[in-house]
């Protein structure tokens, strides 16, 4: 059942990943600015031009270097880096590492966390933790990834000296920028934790299960929680893109290696073949996290199974 | 015309019972009391900042914040706190215009797709749930990486990351109110499309949008921000909140205000608005419906 269930949305990101993958073609063949140009030493003639450009194939016709191109993509082959002259498929290999170390801790950090934190603030009827833990939410919410980054930096790396203030060297170095990302998370994942709480506790089986004379611990773990559960997995593998979107800026804003930096740098020197690789790595992160997300949900809920299939 | 007056009227009825049932709360009051503070102080900026935002002096440059500059100078010597005072007018203006545009975008697209369905409405939401599920900082990223930097980019490069957002909560909306008896009525009693469309489904769908617009305003701060801070946004000497930030990198063991001041004023700005937003939906009472698109 829940093996046809994902053989069905597996089909289903066919078309989607042949949209995404048109799309990101195009987005980078309107990125203005030459390649080329970057290339060429000064003073070479037109014919030097010419032959660069159909050393890349870039004379061709926009479906062909489509083809050409997605062709390639299946086959691990992503190209050469035109400004950094290397094959593209070393730069992710040799980036994507961070970027999964970073953004697997982070997730880690903000789904355990901020599931603690949204349980307590549910649980526990105490008004003053249930204002911080909002309080924090709503911080957490809010206040935008770089400039948190360049407050924690300030703080602990200029004023304590604890951690390194930019680099990848070592566990110390991930620290601060796990905490960044992580922040938004813990507060998001804290937030609908609560809420799904909250809303689970008002059914009248919970009341049952209290009159039956069940500790709340019990209730808490083996009645409420798979409830619960279902909304926070949801949000958890929509979470897995924006994660990587905050990567974006805070390996930007720490100097640290990874697809986002590699991404801006590669935007700056319009080299399209790195931008097109990065993207699809991206997108495809996306879309696995939606899938995941989607088939634990069914996992978890028959109705769900039931109406989709 | 018509349609126009009767939108009008909608909004005004909307705005009379809802803003002042938001203000009510003590923390909507705070919020909104903030809010309006700050438009007031955007608007007025050259006549309540006390220096010039652009007044460079080489001889002051990267003051602590004292007197007579409260909040510090950058490391040209201006003052950190007329610029924060100039730079809400940018970081408001772009955003609640590029939050304008794709509200009104989206919500041709939404009501278009949720009203005629079929292969219209399955082309729209797929492009939708595409760009949904990216980051909108990487669709902001990649706009602004095609047309430019600069505020005009920016602005347009906002609006298309909460687009999917805005024709996602209207498309909703419509799909919600096409069942309801009152419409099916007015289909049978032979109203055409437009008459449906304009007079009786968008005015009922209309109000979770605009609290929805409003909380994007805080988001759009945000991403307003940080395109600045990369660089992409306002370019120098405009005053931005992010674009301060960004300038002030290099110089952040020696002035920390120049960053700490404007990341204050975004935070402050945003929780404000999401502090109001929320209030504004207890007034509607529209949580339920929010929670369905």
């Amino acid at each position: 059942m829940i093996l046809r269930y994902t053989a069905q949305r597996l089909l289903m990101l066919i078309p989607v990943s042949f949209s995404i993958s048109v799309v990101i073609f195009m987005i980078v063949y309107l990125l203005p600015g030459d390649p080329i140009d970057n290339l060429l030493r000064v003073g070479s003639s037109p014919e030097d031009r010419a032959e660069l450009v159909a050393q890349y194939g870039l004379d061709r016709s926009l479906v062909v270097q489509y083809f050409v191109w997605i062709g390639n993509m299946f086959q691990g082959e992503f190209g050469q880096a035109i400004v950094l002259r290397r094959p593209v498929a070393d730069l992710i290999a040799q980036n994507l590492p961070y970027s999964l170390t970073l953004g697997g801790l982070a997730f880690l950090f903000s789904s355990t966390v901020g599931m603690a934190l949204g349980t307590l603030s549910a649980m526990v009827r105490n008004p003053v933790l249930d204002r911080f833990v909002r309080g924090f939410i709503l911080l957490g919410s809010t206040v935008p990834g770089f400039w948190l980054a360049l407050l924690l930096i300030l703080f602990f790396s200029v004023n304590l000296g604890w951690f390194p203030v930019s680099g990848a060297r070592g566990w110390e170095s991930l620290v601060l920028p796990v905490l960044t990302i992580g922040f938004g998370g813990v507060a998001l994942v804290a937030r609908v934790t609560r809420v799904a709480l909250l809303d689970v506790q008002r059914e009248d089986f919970v009341t049952l299960l209290h009159a039956k004379g069940l500790s709340s611990g019990a209730i808490l773990f083996r009645h409420l929680m798979p409830h619960a559960l279902l909304p926070v997995v949801t949000i958890l593998a929509l979470r897995i893109g924006w994660i990587l979107g905050g990567a974006v800026t805070v390996e930007f804003v720490f100097g640290r290696p990874g697809l986002g930096s590699l991404l801006i740098r590669a935007l700056g020197q319009r080299d399209y073949p790195v931008v097109q690789a990065c993207l699809l790595m991206l997108a495809l992160a996306v879309m696995l996290g939606t899938l995941i997300g989607d088939v634990a949900q069914a996992a978890m809920d028959p109705r769900i199974r039931e109406k989709k299939s | 015309m018509k349609t126009s007056s009767m939108t009008a009227r909608t909004l005004d009825a909307f705005a009379r019972m809802s803003i002042g049932r938001a203000f009510a709360s003590g923390i909507g009051m705070v919020a909104g009391g903030f809010l309006v503070l700050l438009v007031l102080v955007a608007i007025f900026a050259p006549w309540i900042a006390p220096f010039d935002y652009a007044a460079q002096n080489l001889m002051n440059a990267n003051a602590p914040p004292g007197w007579p500059h409260l909040l510090g100078t950058d490391e040209f010597g201006r003052d950190v706190l007329s610029r924060v005072i100039f730079g809400a007018r940018t970081s408001l203006s772009v955003s609640a215009t590029a939050i304008a545009i794709s509200m009104a975008a989206g919500m041709t697209l939404g009501a278009a797709a949720g009203y005629f369905g079929g292969f219209f409405e399955r082309a729209v939401m797929t492009v939708v749930d595409l760009t949904w599920s990216f980051p909108d900082i990487l669709i902001a990223l990649i706009f602004v990486a095609i047309i430019g930097p600069g505020l005009t980019s920016t602005t347009f490069a906002i609006a298309i990351a909460y687009l999917a957002q805005f024709t996602r909560l209207t498309r909703a909306q419509i799909v919600r109110l096409k069942r309801e008896t009152f419409i099916e009525a007015t289909i049978n009693l032979g109203a055409k499309p437009s008459h449906i469309l304009l007079r009786h489904l968008m005015p009922n769908a209309i109000a979770p949008v605009i609290v929805v617009g409003m909380l994007a305003i805080g988001d759009g701060i945000v991403l307003e921000a940080t395109l600045g801070f990369f660089g992409l946004g306002a370019q120098p000497p405009t005053p931005s909140w992010g674009a301060m930030m960004s300038s002030g990198t290099a110089q952040l063991f020696l002035s920390p205000w120049v960053i700490i001041f404007p990341g204050v004023a975004v935070a402050v700005t945003v929780i404000a608005v999401n502090l109001f937003g929320d209030e504004l939906i207890r007034a509607l009472d529209i949580r339920d419906r929010l929670r369905g698109s």
